[in-house]
């Protein structure tokens, strides 16, 4: 059961990374780029560590993913935001 | 089946790093090349925890891919555009005025491609020659044989900081030579302007959780893979966000030339002190009492990892941080 729970988790993990490349590669501009990659790969990875935390049944394993994950949300919204205001003033020449 | 799937698993992370490496290299933009050669590092952080080698790993990650990629950026940002070599070559190629310096500088380049080659296959033929020959092995088994005298059971750390430690105050030796070169070459380039909001907010707990794992990484050398190397790198990098950040200081003692003085010669100098300590002893240089080698190890990497640190910061910034007092 529990198996089957990691597998979906997992493989649905998987899919928002690969939308999030797709987007990087595809979209047109670079903030639909960041758009796209930034929340698609949170996500993603939010999905792919609760599927290895329930894999692996322990508490202080699945409480360091939580840490990994959370720092990666913040240093990812952070540097997705610094270069989206970079890319802006490039644009509005200040 | 997991055998075959790791396989899968490491051709793949050996092609991504040979096409990283070749885009390195072929990449028309510095910048470009630059964050090439970082992606390349992360990969290669993969390769050597695949091999099982995590104390590579981490020093990969810190040294090689986080502060060497940070000071290639500021080197590519310092140089006025047109000087880098690339950007020449366009120019050259542009002009077509300098045909003789082209021609010898493509033969240049086949004669450095034609070595790099002849070098490659030394090397293979030396690593199938160490592979080769079972009686290699004999390092790891002394180690592992005389691992619980050491006072520490990485046999890692025990290597670096015991049995081989005259090594290690070599290379601290080295450090504080480089960062002798670095006061007398260059002045502390103008720092960054402040940071907005955002960027402060993740410097505000991104910096302590970064000196919290320095702690970590040190305090675990001992049995764990980490110790003065990374935690130093560790450190080095919260000082390097600070300065991105436009802080006005870099976590030294910007202020007093004699504390910074100080905290660069304190690895190199400790260790020094210790190993002539066990000379008057009566002991080998550098040879512990078993007793107390774990606490000796410990006293050291401190030191070392404030040295390491402080260090990698000043190459960072580029020189002697101005005495901020004065003005």
């Amino acid at each position: 059961m529990i198996d089957v729970i990691t597998l979906i988790l997992m493989t649905t993990g998987l899919i928002f990374f690969l939308c999030g490349s797709i987007g990087l590669l595809r979209l047109p501009d670079l903030y639909s780029r960041l758009h796209a990659l930034t929340k698609a790969d949170n996500l993603g990875l939010g999905l792919l560590l609760t599927g290895i935390a329930l894999y692996q049944q322990d508490l202080l394993f699945a409480l360091k993913l939580v840490l990994i994950w959370l720092a990666v949300l913040a240093a990812s919204s952070a540097s997705a935001y610094l270069i989206a205001q970079y890319a802006r003033r490039q644009e509005t020449g200040r | 089946m997991i055998i075959t799937n790791m396989l899968f698993i490491d051709i793949l992370l050996v092609m991504s790093i040979l096409s990283l490496a070749w885009a390195t290299l072929t990449a028309t933009d510095v910048r470009r090349s630059v964050i090439f050669f970082i992606a390349f590092g992360l990969l290669v952080t993969l390769a050597w925890a695949r091999l099982q080698a995590p104390d590579v790993a981490l020093a990969e990650a810190a040294i090689g891919a986080g502060l060497s990629g940070a000071l290639l950026l500021t080197a590519v940002q310092l140089r006025p555009r047109g000087t880098l070599p690339s950007e020449a070559l366009d120019n050259e190629k542009q002009n077509r005025s300098n045909r003789a310096d082209l021609r010898s500088s493509a033969a240049i380049r086949w004669a450095v491609t034609l070595l790099c080659i002849v070098l490659a296959y030394i090397l293979i033929w030396a690593l199938l020659q160490a592979l080769s020959s079972q009686t290699n092995d004999n390092l790891a088994q002394s180690v592992n044989a005389n691992l619980a005298n050491s006072g520490v059971s990485n046999p890692v750390t025990a290597v670096l900081l015991n049995f081989r430690a005259y090594d290690t105050l070599l290379e601290l030796a080295v450090l504080l030579t480089a960062v002798l070169g670095i006061f007398a070459l260059s002045e502390e380039r103008a720092g960054y302007a402040p940071a907005g909001a955002v960027f402060n907010g993740l410097v505000s707990w991104l910096v302590p959780a970064l000196i919290l794992m320095a702690g970590y990484l040190l305090w675990v050398g001992a049995h764990a893979p980490g110790g003065a190397f990374q935690a130093g790198a560790i450190l080095a990098a919260a000082g390097v966000i600070l300065r991105l950040a436009g802080k006005p200081d870099i976590g030294l003692p910007v202020s007093s030339t004699s504390y910074l003085n100080i905290i660069l010669v304190i690895g190199s100098g400790l260790f020094l002190l210790v190993g002539l300590t066990m000379l008057a002893l009566g002991r080998p240089f550098l040879g512990y009492p078993e007793a107390m080698a774990g606490k000796l190890i410990l006293f050291i990497e401190t030191a070392a990892m404030i040295s390491i640190a402080a260090t990698l910061i000043l190459a960072f910034i580029g020189g002697r941080p101005h005495n901020r007092e004065d003005g």
